[in-house]
């Protein structure tokens, strides 16, 4: 059931330059589940719009919902300065999630990108399986690598070569030879077409998390589509809702 | 207390409806509002045949307000009677259909097949979308195209039929007296007005589409001095909308001559507009006293 709530900042600190991590008391804990997100609204009325965020982490007992982003305009910027105590409005939970029936005890890798890391931690906490977690950063501020760490074997791609492998996640998978069954994935678009094509290559599912700019976040304004290969079930015109019916979709069933 | 009005003999039970496109066919937002709480609830456009809609980027946020260049993406009419119709009419609403086309002709098969639908209350014509490239607003930016298209669906149509007008005009009354002419029932208004937004950081448009309609509360003062101007130069009742965010929005739009209104880009703001208007009207009406709200209809001095 999705539902409109007011939560309360629990806290908040800046992990990285503009990314920001932010913990939130909200009953909406109890049912997230990795790759679900939430819209958040700002308060300043000139931003009207629910931002999409991704669920970083999910802590049932505490109700308590963790949230990484980076700044990216004016409403995360707002959001930023949240501190303890202040109460935010959100729309949620959104989206399918990942099938974790899909990777139990295979060997997988959980791939994050950029902001494309904060879902994969929730994953990597849930998904029981053989885990090779690779993430790639712009440098040396490797938000979240400890956490990851709790989880499963951690390898670092970093664009600047500062740290782990220098380039991408797919140079990161050559350089440490690793092999996988299935692969769950969030991150840009350049990488999670790597991933479609690799995945294709070697005939293994790729569980993608998709992003887009939408409006209503729940299905109604058809803003947020994807090109699919078979046609979509609620408009019959191969364009399925990022919101509602992703954000994670089969790689082999979308066109990116 | 009175909440029902009247349009074209179909009474509504209160003068709140939802504004098409916003709200699908209610299903996404059955999760949030009542259905049964709403005047009407009108539908995403519908066309004879299933529409892929425009490339994405599809949506930006401006000021106050928001961008979109959906595209009229719908399923059919065919998927549209087989699932829509039926989940709609569990509720006790009234079901508008809007009905989109590329052609007269497009349109016209449409409203046939709509025709023995009894569940459908009145149609809703859109010759003012402004993002798709045939079609829509081609019929609703000059008087004679508007009259001639509104003439033939009427030849055609077994239910009222509501023209949804564009702002994007120089004289709104004109097109107003147009439709009404060639036997509109009703009018609605305002569609979305045209805009464009460009990303200063890597210089391209925030749409695919370049252009699209803008919505939300910036564009209110616009909306309601349409609505008067049109309300004023026809006899026919005239639905107010355009960015419309709760109860004293609405009731602007009932004293500037609107019978009815329509809740739009709020929807995607707060989910619980529709019905939230719906309740304050009602708390408007206690306080000041009005004891039916067709006496608010046109009620600015």
């Amino acid at each position: 059931m999705k539902q409109k709530h007011t939560a309360k900042v629990l806290s908040q600190r800046e992990i990285a330059p503009d990314i920001f991590d932010m913990w939130i008391e909200t009953p909406l804990a109890a049912q997230a589940r990795p790759g679900q997100f939430v819209g958040v609204y700002p308060e300043d009325k000139s931003t009207l719009l629910p931002r999409p965020i991704s669920i970083c982490e999910a802590d049932a007992d505490r109700g308590a919902l963790r949230m990484v982003y980076r700044i990216a305009g004016a409403g995360t910027r707002e959001f930023s300065g949240y501190g303890e105590g202040h109460e935010i409005s959100l729309l949620g939970n959104l989206g399918n999630g990942f099938p974790l029936e899909e990777g139990a005890g295979k060997r997988v890798f959980l791939m994050g990108g950029g902001i494309g890391v904060p879902p994969i931690l929730e994953l990597a906490k849930r998904l029981e399986a053989h885990k090779s977690i690779i993430v790639g950063y712009r440098d040396a501020h490797l938000f979240l690598k400890e956490d990851l760490e709790k989880y499963g074997a951690v390898y670092v791609a970093t664009e600047d070569g500062s740290a782990g492998t220098k380039g991408n996640v797919m140079d990161a998978i050559a350089a440490n030879g690793l092999e996988a069954d299935a692969i769950f994935a969030c991150g840009p678009m350049p990488m999670l077409r790597a991933i479609k094509a690799y995945a294709a290559q070697r005939g293994i599912p790729a569980y993608i998390s998709l992003e887009e700019h939408m409006a209503c976040g729940v299905g109604a304004c058809l803003g947020c589509v994807v090109k699919t290969r078979e046609i979509d079930h609620h408009s019959h015109v191969h364009n399925a809702r990022i919101c509602t019916d992703g954000p994670v979709f089969e790689a082999r069933d979308v066109e990116i | 207390m009175n909440t029902q009005v009247t349009i074209a003999g179909v009474t509504l039970k209160n003068p709140v409806m939802t504004a098409s496109g916003t709200f699908g066919s209610g299903m996404e937002y059955s999760e949030f509002v009542d259905l049964n709480r709403l005047g009407a609830v009108v539908t995403k456009g519908v066309a004879n045949a299933p529409w892929p809609g425009n490339p994405t980027p599809r949506v930006a946020e401006v000021y106050g307000g928001m961008l979109n260049a959906i595209g009229l993406q719908n399923p059919g009419i065919d998927v549209f009677l087989e699932r829509d119709i039926p989940f709609l009419k569990q509720y006790d609403t009234k079901i508008i259909v809007n009905v989109c086309g590329r052609t007269v002709e497009d349109y016209v098969d449409v409203v046939e097949r709509l025709s023995q639908e009894k569940a459908v209350s009145m149609l809703e014509i859109n010759v003012s979308c402004p993002n798709v490239k045939e079609g829509a607003i081609a019929f609703g930016q000059k008087a004679d195209a508007l009259f001639d298209i509104t003439k033939e669906i009427k030849r055609h149509a077994n239910q009222p039929v509501i023209m949804k007008l564009s702002p994007n005009v120089t004289d709104i009354a004109e097109m107003a007296k147009a439709a009404e002419a060639a036997g509109a029932d009703a009018l609605s208004l305002i569609n979305t007005i045209t805009g464009m937004k460009i990303d200063i950081h890597t210089r391209r448009f925030a749409l695919a589409n370049k252009t699209g309609g803008m919505s939300g509360p910036a564009i209110k003062p616009v909306a309601v001095r349409m609505v008067y101007q049109a309300a004023h130069a026809v006899g026919i009742p005239v639905i107010g909308m355009g960015g419309i965010a709760n109860a004293e929005d609405a009731v602007e739009f009932l004293l500037a001559g609107a019978t009815a209104v329509s809740i739009g880009a709020m929807n995607f703001v707060n989910p619980y507009t529709c019905q939230e208007v719906v309740e304050g009207i009602e708390r408007y009406m206690e306080q000041y006293h009005v004891e039916d709200v067709k006496d608010l209809i046109g009620a600015v001095a």
